[in-house]
């Protein structure tokens, strides 16, 4: 008889790392259908080319450099991937979009050591190299084109964003501009980057995180109920000179960044009471860089703040170890 | 009775094949392999050679010290040698006696008497002499339990079985109730506690229903416990049952309470009753490795091939665990005897122990959220990694009960137990600060 040994515990649960990042595809999944039907197939194009591109980065990275020579793609650079396309305008050109990744992949995450030791969250990192590098690109949104499959993105009459109007031409102007805002950012029917702007789907997608049991609520509750209750203060004060607190929880890629960029597990601390300190600090950065700072939306910023703090947080954040009391501090 | 549901634990899929199966007798083999160390604390001091013919349940070796118990010898007949062998459980090598089995039973028992009549201080007396240790598979020297340092008030008896796979402790409840309230009585009278319970896990239904007939002429109340593992952890079974913490480091009695495994309390009963010492227990031989799961009694030295080759294993490769998945050992010989602390064999194949290989954290949670002792098991393992053992206690490594939730719900498939055990063994020998 062959004996097999190895270590308790001798079951495991059937889950992977791959496994969860195909669940967050599946989940960013109508989203980005949704762009597709917005602004036609370049967008399905830039799409699934991120994310190719991004797991062809890590795998090169990881074979090449690394010396790895057993690493298998877990799926994770694809995530990266399809992140940054939902966060940067619809019908960014192949080539800025190219920059982006590897900026996202192997400054964001491959430098530090790959999966699991970034700091920062790639996407956003990418991102935020992309808002700095190519600013024009990065602030025309294409108006949109439903089911015009004829012609490119790029091609479509560029606009401003909500956010973008509200900072330039006042609050007035931009609700005259944007009728219904409210229903229609619910729904994503507005201009804005390719995956952010239908808080209907993204919200869909995160219950199925949920019911996945692969992504807790505090984040997002804490995010998003902060950004709720500090908009209504400013709103209150003054009606004409912002959105209202509804409006100003659907748009600015606020759902895409509380759902998916904050909730990453690698950048976001561990403890229950770590992610309410979390999500609340994410929610009060954005509001102050949107309303008193100087750019129009602030959630790029206010998580990559935020994910500097964690490490921090984590250590002010631990539980009661059972069977110990308490230390002060 | 409110039940305290602790924070943290698994579901992993609780497969007790066994739990209709009646408890069978093993037959006797002809050869028995005796570890002499099988209780926790200090071995026992051999006080027979080669050649010595030994009876049914003579003492072959003598408690050495206060945590310590006398072994018995499990069969009649003639030790045929003693050598050492690598104890599976410790990993070390360890004194093995083996007894060739000559002719029929012919025993030496303690002398006994109504369980009742004994006082605190005979009820000790007799435990140790019968060798007694906890049977849930700590195998701590059950006659230290009982005497206490501190005022005892409460007994809770230990049907949790949480582990999956195993059922010997749902049958012996279902077959044995009288016996095991009846040893539950006696540990109480002898840490002098008013109040006794009984946990027993939500899905042993039957066992819940024969043991609350026949608990409720005794006084004692049986405690539906929530199915969730590690629910019959000590620290956790105190928690659910009187919302006490045991402190960090201490034992049951730092909060009143005294745990006993429901079969330890059968064989307590069995001892004071018919004058029994223990050499033989009850346990499950199960998994999806073997094609019949049963429930039997067993001579302690019993070789583990003998109850595998009763049981049909598939003709594959096969993990043969001692105890239950989540925290059982697997073994690298089953030439090798079933001891005080087998509860159960767990037979594998590949296609269930099946993992992928190690790979990066993702910090990802789980293990914090599965943690019942609130630990952050991805920390301390980051810790391991760099060889930080002092951070590691100072993060609570010393609290972590080994139970195993934290790997079974890994998806970089990272064995958290195995560091930690290797880093409680470091910290201890270091005993640094």
């Amino acid at each position: 008889m062959k004996l097999l040994t190895g270590p308790a515990p001798h079951i495991h649960d059937n889950i992977s790392t791959r496994r969860i990042m195909l669940d967050v595809l599946i989940a960013l999944t109508p989203a980005a259908i949704l762009a597709v039907l917005m602004w036609g197939w370049y967008m399905l194009l830039l799409e699934v080319g991120s994310m190719a591109f991004a797991e062809f980065l890590e795998f090169f990275v990881m074979r090449v450099f690394r010396k790895k020579k057993d690493f298998v793609p877990d799926l994770s650079a694809a995530v990266t991937g399809l992140l940054l396309v939902f966060n940067v305008p619809a019908g960014i050109s192949w080539w800025t979009m190219a920059v982006g990744l590897v900026v996202a992949v192997i400054i964001g995450k491959e430098i530090f050591g790959g999966i699991g030791n970034n700091p920062f969250n790639p996407a956003l990192v990418g991102r935020l190299f992309m808002y700095i590098s190519f600013p024009i690109a990065m602030i025309s949104w294409p108006v949109v084109d439903w089911l015009n499959f004829g012609h490119a993105a790029y091609d479509l009459q560029t606009t401003a964003t909500p956010l973008g109007n509200a900072k330039l031409h006042g609050i007035v102007a931009t609700n005259q501009l944007f009728h219904g805002l409210g229903l229609n950012s619910f729904l994503g029917i507005i201009p804005g980057s390719a995956g952010e702007t239908s808080a209907l789907l993204l919200i869909a997608g995160f219950l199925y995180l949920w019911w996945r049991r692969i992504v807790s609520y505090e984040i997002p509750v804490a995010y998003i109920g902060t950004t709720f209750v500090l908009s209504a203060i400013f709103w209150l004060a003054d009606p004409n000179a912002y959105f209202n607190p509804l409006t100003a929880i659907m748009v600015g890629g606020l759902m895409l960044g509380a759902l998916f960029m904050a909730t990453d597990p690698v950048t976001s601390p561990v403890t229950p009471l770590g992610k309410w300190a979390f999500g609340i600090g994410c929610g009060v950065i954005t509001v102050l860089i949107r309303y008193i700072g100087a750019y129009p939306e602030g959630v790029n910023f206010a998580i990559l703040l935020m994910n500097a703090l964690v490490p921090f947080i984590n250590h002010f954040t631990k539980r009661r170890v059972f069977g110990t009391v308490k230390v002060n501090g | 009775m409110t039940v305290w549901r602790f924070k943290g634990g698994v579901h992993p899929p609780t497969k007790k094949f066994a739990r209709d199966a009646k408890i069978e007798k093993a037959s006797l083999p002809t050869r028995f392999y005796v570890f002499v160390a099988q209780n926790s604390g200090n071995p026992p001091k051999l006080i027979v050679n080669v050649n010595t013919e030994v009876k049914t349940g003579q003492k072959i070796a003598e408690a050495d010290g206060f945590v310590s118990v006398p072994l018995h010898s499990p069969v009649t007949g003639k030790i045929i040698e003693i050598k050492k062998e690598k104890n599976p459980v410790t990993g070390r090598p360890a004194d093995l006696v083996i007894i060739e089995r000559t002719k029929e039973d012919e025993w030496v028992k303690l002398d006994a008497g109504s369980y009742e009549t004994f006082t605190p201080e005979e009820i000790k007396k007799r435990v140790l002499e019968a060798g007694i240790v906890g049977l849930g598979g700590a195998t701590f020297p059950t006659h230290v339990k009982l005497s206490p340092s501190k005022k005892v008030d409460t007994v809770i008896l230990n049907g949790a079985e949480c582990e999956p796979y195993l059922t010997i402790d749902d049958r012996m409840m279902v077959e044995h109730a009288d016996e095991i309230c009846k040893g539950g009585i006696a540990i109480a009278k002898a840490v002098g506690a008013q109040k006794i319970f009984v946990g027993i896990e939500e899905n042993k239904q039957e066992a819940i229903e024969i043991m609350e007939k026949t608990a409720s002429t005794m006084g004692i109340e049986i405690i539906k416990l929530p199915t969730k593992y590690p629910q019959g952890s000590e620290k956790h079974l105190i928690y659910a049952v009187t919302k006490k913490h045991v402190p960090s480091g201490g034992l049951p009695m730092d909060v009143g309470v005294v745990v006993d495994n429901v079969s330890t309390a059968r064989t307590i009963y069995r001892a004071l009753e018919y004058g029994e010492p223990l050499i033989e227990r009850g346990l499950t031989i199960t998994g999806e490795g073997i094609k019949s799961s049963k429930n039997i009694i067993a001579r302690i030295g019993t070789p583990i091939s003998d109850l595998l080759s009763i049981s049909s294993p598939l003709d594959e490769p096969l993990r043969v665990i001692l105890g239950g998945p989540m925290t059982g050992v697997a073994v690298e010989t089953i030439d090798i005897g079933i001891s005080k602390g087998t509860s159960g064999i767990t037979v594998l194949p590949e296609a269930i122990i099946e993992k992928g290989p190690e790979t990066n954290c993702i910090r990802c949670n789980r293990c914090v959220e599965a943690c019942p002792t609130q630990l952050e098991p991805y920390l301390l393992y980051k810790l391991f990694k760099k060889k930080m053992f002092n951070e590691m206690k100072d993060n609570n490594l010393m609290d972590c009960i080994e139970c195993g939730s934290c790997a079974y719900v890994c998806p970089a498939n990272i064995d958290h137990v195995k560091a930690f055990k290797t880093a409680k063994v470091v910290v201890r020998t270091l005993g640094r600060r």
